[in-house]
Parts: C-alpha cells; sequence; structure tokens
C-alpha cells in the first residue's frame, strides 16, 4: 500500500500513484474509502484512466496532474477536483457528485451524465455534454469558464450546460459549430452570442427569463467559488438561452 | 481468433477499450535527442495498444549517411532477402548494407529479419532521383516475395513490428539514435491482422504517417493512387496516408496548409459561406482531389525531412492534444504522456478538427489557426 495516512483523525489520506496502473489505483481507493478516508490526494497522476470510477459517498478525491481518459465515470457522490487539466471522456454517466478542473478538458466532456455538476475553468474539446439528460431532480450541470469546439450540447436530453466565455476576447462570438444538434432537451446558456449558422436544426434560441436567471445565479456562483471569481461581474455579461425546439426531433425518422 | 482474444482482453472484459496511440517530438531548432523520452510517453498510453504493433519514425540519425537513401528492409525469407539484394545491387550502388542491430526481448517473438542499406541512384534514367527510388520500393514490395521496404528516406529511418511500442523500441536498441524529430505509434487493429509490415509508422521516402483511426476511404483512396504508381502491399489503410502525402507534397508542390484542405476538407456547407476567392479555391481543390479526401475517423501524424504536421478529421472524432515547450513540439493521443516527459509546458490546447498543427525546422511552432485553445496550468 502507498497510501500515507496525513492526517488521521480526519481521515486524510495522500497516495503517490507514479507508475500505478488505472486497476490498481481504483482498487486502492475503493478500500480507502471503505476504510473510511474523508480526503484523499492523489500526486502524480499521469493518465490513469477511470478515477473514481464506481465510488459512491461523500469523499472528496484531489488530483495533482493529468488524470487519464473517464475521469469520475459512473461516480455516485464524491467531489474531484484537478488541479491539471482533463482529458476525454471526463464525467462519463456520473450519476451524482461533483468535478472541479483548474484547467481545461478534452473532448465528450459529461457525455450521458445523469445527475451532479461539472466545473471547467477553461476551454472544452468536442462534443461536450453529449446526450447529457435528466428526470426529475436528477439534473446535471456542466459548467464550462470559457468555450467549447463543435457539437456541443449534440442529442442533449436534459440537465443545464452553461458555457461562459470567459477566454474569448471583448466581443467575439463562440466559435463552434452544430451546437445542439439532435437537442431533444435540457437547456444551454451561453454568455456572449453565436450565428445562426452555428446552431443545430433542432435548437431555439429566447431570452432567459426569471426562471433561467435562478438557476445561472446558482450556477455561476458556484463556479466562481471555485475558481476566485467575481460571479456579479459575470453576469453582468449578455446571455442568450439555447432550447430544444421537439422534444423527438427524430420521431418519424424511421417509421414509415 | 482464441488466441487474439488473449491478448485483446485478458481480464475477460465485456468491452475492449483499446485504441491506437501517437506521439510525435520535434525540436525546431533541429538539436538531437535519443529515443529516451518517447519511448516513456508512447509507453504511458499502453493501454490503448494491444500489442499487435508497434513503431517509430526518427529524422537525423544517419548524419554520416545523410546524401544516401537510407532503406530499412523487412525479409521474411532467406529467398527474399537473396532477391532483393541482387535486385538493389543491379539497381543502385550499394554503400553500405547490414543487418539493424537488435537485442534479444521477452516480448517479442518470432522477429522477421530486418537490414539496412545506405543506396546512391547512379544513374536515374532523366528520372528525378526520389521518383526513381518510388518505382524501385514498389517494385520490391509488389514483385520480390517476402521483402517489404520499411522507410527509404535520407538520414531517416522507421523501426517497427508486432509488440507493444516500447518493446519494440527495446528489441530494436532505440535509445542509442540521436534525432530531432521523432513520431511513435501503438496498434490496436481494427480490419486487419497484426503483423510486421502493418505496424505503424508507415513510410515513402522520407514521408511517414502514424495514424489512429479508420480510413472507410481506403477503397478510393488506394485506386486514385494506383493511377499515379503507388501500390498498397501492406494490408492496412494507413498505407494510403504515406502515398497521398507523397504525391500531394512532393510531386504536385502542395503546401501542407494545401494539403490538410485536401486531406480534410472543409465541409460544403462552410465553403460556401467563404469569401469568393477562397471558395474557388476549396472546391477547384475538392474536384480535383475528391479521391483524396480521407473519409472516417483519423488523427495523423505526418512527418517528412524538417517538418512534423498533427491533423484531424473535420468533426475530430479521434483525439489530438498538443504541448509546446521553448523549441519542441509534442503532439499526442493524450496530454498525460506528453506531461509524462515535459511536465511545465509553456502552452497545451486541443486543435480545431481539420486544421494542421505545423513543426517546422528553423521555425517557431505554429499555432492552430483558430484554435479553441487554453493555457497550460
Amino acid at each position: 500500500m502507498l497510501a500515507m495516512v496525513v492526517d488521521g483523525a480526519n481521515q486524510v489520506v495522500k497516495v503517490d500513484v507514479t507508475g500505478l496502473s488505472y486497476r490498481k489505483l481504483n482498487e486502492q481507493l475503493r478500500q480507502l474509502v471503505a476504510d473510511g478516508a474523508s480526503r484523499i490526494e492523489l500526486l502524480n497522476v499521469c493518465g490513469q484512466r477511470y478515477i473514481g470510477t464506481d465510488l459512491g459517498g461523500p469523499v472528496e478525491l484531489v488530483i495533482y496532474g493529468t488524470p487519464g481518459n473517464a475521469l469520475g465515470a459512473f461516480m455516485d457522490g464524491p467531489s474531484i477536483t484537478v488541479y491539471g487539466n482533463a482529458q476525454d471522456g471526463c464525467g462519463n454517466t456520473m450519476n451524482e457528485g461533483e468535478i472541479i478542473i483548474h484547467g481545461h478538458a478534452g473532448d465528450i466532456v459529461g457525455l450521458s451524465a445523469r445527475g451532479g455538476r461539472i466545473f471547467v475553468r477553461d476551454d472544452v474539446g468536442y462534443r461536450a455534454a453529449i446526450h447529457m439528460k435528466g428526470y426529475g431532480d436528477k439534473k446535471p450541470v456542466l459548467v464550462v469558464g470559457g468555450t467549447a469546439q463543435d457539437f456541443v450540447g449534440e442529442y442533449m436530453a436534459g440537465g443545464v450546460l452553461v458555457l461562459l466565455g470567459l477566454t474569448l476576447g471583448e466581443g467575439e462570438n463562440h466559435r463552434a459549430s452544430f451546437i445542439g444538434t439532435g437537442m431533444h432537451g435540457g437547456v444551454i446558456y451561453l454568455r456572449g452570442s453565436v450565428e445562426d449558422h452555428q446552431l443545430g436544426e433542432e435548437v431555439g434560441r429566447a431570452e432567459l427569463d426569471e426562471a433561467d436567471y435562478r438557476v445561472l445565479e446558482e450556477n455561476v456562483s458556484r463556479f466562481a467559488r471555485h475558481f476566485g471569481r467575481d460571479a456579479d461581474e459575470i453576469l453582468k455579461g449578455s446571455f442568450i438561452k439555447l432550447f430544444p425546439r421537439w422534444l423527438r426531433p427524430y420521431g418519424q425518422l424511421y417509421a414509415y | 481468433m482464441k488466441e487474439l482474444g488473449r491478448v485483446n482482453n485478458a481480464y475477460g472484459d465485456d468491452k475492449v477499450i483499446d485504441a491506437c496511440s501517437i506521439f510525435g517530438i520535434m525540436d525546431t531548432s533541429g538539436r538531437g535527442f535519443s529515443g529516451e523520452g518517447i519511448i516513456r510517453a508512447i509507453a504511458n498510453m499502453h493501454d490503448r495498444g494491444n500489442s499487435l504493433g508497434g513503431g517509430f519514425a526518427v529524422y537525423g540519425l544517419y548524419p554520416e549517411h545523410a546524401d544516401r537513401y537510407a532503406f530499412h528492409v523487412m525479409y521474411l525469407s532467406r529467398q527474399g532477402k537473396e532477391q532483393t539484394e541482387a535486385f538493389l545491387e543491379d539497381k543502385f550502388k550499394v554503400v553500405y548494407a547490414a543487418e539493424v542491430p537488435t537485442r534479444r526481448t521477452p516480448n517479442v517473438s518470432s522477429p522477421p529479419l530486418v537490414w539496412r542499406y545506405f543506396l546512391e541512384v547512379a544513374d536515374a534514367g532523366g528520372q528525378p532521383r526520389d521518383d526513381y527510388v518510388m518505382s524501385r520500393v514498389m517494385e520490391i514490395n509488389t514483385g520480390i516475395e517476402d521483402s517489404f521496404v520499411f522507410s527509404s528516406g535520407k538520414n531517416m529511418a522507421v523501426f517497427k513490428g508486432v509488440g507493444y511500442p516500447e518493446d519494440i523500441a527495446e528489441y530494436f536498441c532505440l535509445e542509442r539514435y540521436q534525432g530531432y524529430l521523432w513520431t511513435a505509434h501503438g496498434r490496436f487493429p481494427t480490419n486487419t491482422r497484426g503483423w510486421w509490415g502493418g505496424a505503424h509508422p508507415f513510410c515513402l521516402l522520407d514521408w511517414t504517417g502514424v495514424h489512429n483511426g479508420e480510413l472507410s476511404s481506403y477503397g478510393i483512396n488506394r485506386r486514385f493512387l494506383e493511377q499515379f504508381g503507388y501500390h498498397c502491399t501492406l494490408q492496412t489503410d494507413t498505407e494510403v496516408i504515406a502515398y497521398a502525402i507523397d504525391l500531394l507534397m512532393r510531386r504536385h508542390n502542395l503546401p501542407v496548409e494545401m494539403v490538410a484542405r485536401v486531406l480534410a476538407p472543409p465541409l460544403w456547407r462552410d465553403i460556401e459561406r467563404c469569401p469568393p476567392a477562397e471558395r474557388e479555391l476549396l472546391t477547384a481543390l475538392r474536384q480535383v482531389y475528391g479521391s483524396l479526401l480521407l473519409n472516417g475517423p483519423f488523427t495523423v501524424i505526418i512527418a517528412h525531412q524538417g517538418e512534423m504536421i498533427g491533423l484531424t478529421d473535420r468533426i475530430r472524432l479521434r483525439p489530438l492534444t498538443v504541448g509546446v515547450k521553448g523549441d519542441i513540439l509534442y503532439l499526442s493521443s493524450e496530454e498525460s504522456a506528453v506531461r509524462l516527459i515535459c511536465p511545465d509546458l509553456d502552452r497545451a490546447w486541443i486543435p480545431v478538427g481539420g486544421q494542421p498543427v505545423i513543426g517546422r525546422l528553423g521555425e517557431h511552432v505554429q499555432a492552430a489557426r483558430e484554435g479553441v485553445t487554453a493555457d497550460a496550468n
């Protein structure tokens, strides 16, 4: 066991995972959580996949380095903070919990997420929030401080996606194309603007109403707290709301 | 197939998570460095491959023979070697010939013979020398049994085989070589078997490509290239990339920015919105070179003397990440592999699909033209 107990009273554990395979790493994590650890710091993380997968409970994971693909996949409750960039598939199908990335994230962040919150300080790659879903009180949230590449919100079926555009220049539009292609649920709040041709055919554009602003404020406040930004300053920007125009855009596609 | 299942899926998982891994390093100041770093980097992405192919391209490793064509040739039989050597003696001046040094490695089994030759072209019969060499490579690959030319450029070489890339590196003693540009590949074969010739990089003259993805356009690309004397013999889709690049860049003299627009052209809907002159150019490229469009998901790292290029398909269905530290450009399937050998990058970003990232000797690294970028921590 590489784990080193740092603070026994509060169950804080530090683990140097240099060269450790992802299977061993996740086995150790499960063991540490079972043993009651409340905060686990992983040092020298370098490409190990699926960190935090399947973990339940209120444990706090802190990652130093570059975690591998599918960080927090199927996670059910823990919080993960990354001091570094995340790779592809971050938050894959997560059910509950929080992922905070102090950097950028790769492609398909939040794919198929069904609950929990993901905050990314900078930009994200292709297909962010693809097929994110929501039902009842399950409402996944992805807040991106910067902007996203193409197909952001593709096939989105639920949840909330916020793009704050803080890495863009003054008055600069988001550059993503095919935004919300196939979208049939959920909502996208976008600070700044886009041209109509950048939107998928299934996407409508609207002003935010009061209820929208309440959701936005709550999530921007959390974002600001995580990254030491001024929420009021961010909220002063102009926002647009993107929504699905139909709930079943392809209902007739294969039905003759 | 039983054997393949054991290799592919040792844990009996219900889903195999493999993909290919690719990596490239270039020092744009031209300073040489050993393979130690790239071997560690590609090994960090071990889980993406499945031991059925690994390989490396190295540029600048034969300075003492810099003006001679360096052939690396794989032989599956003694007879192939005899015939090929007789052919080389007949068509070239063979300045030097020796077996490529190897060491016994537990994870590399039944290796073929791999020899290197430094060749001069005495008489190309009025043809450009590169064209002459290209035709001879095709003659060996298609006409002589059990012989395949792995690489045929000047002051560069390809080392590849069946195994994980780190095993192939150990087998060919790559830590002993110095080059200013290295690319590497870990393979997860999808449609064809894993064999020594099917490992990446693929090479013609000094053009090499390492590839992650699947070219559904392979058939049409291959037929188009056949008109220009390129014959695909290595049983896998990536081979067409090396030949397409040779045709477009060396023979048709297109700059790499244009080549990217042939291989991964903007969508028609984007072309329609371009200013008239650009629209005309892009339309013409699609008309003339439509058969070289690479369809399907791909990320490639293309290299030749003095240049390394990273490119993905237009909608980026395979990953590519970029890092820069001073004069050094890193391209990789995963950022962690770059961070392993260079933790303090100046910048790291994810390029836009279809837009090349280019490292050139003597030039500062070009950022993606309109990259959605993020600075490193």
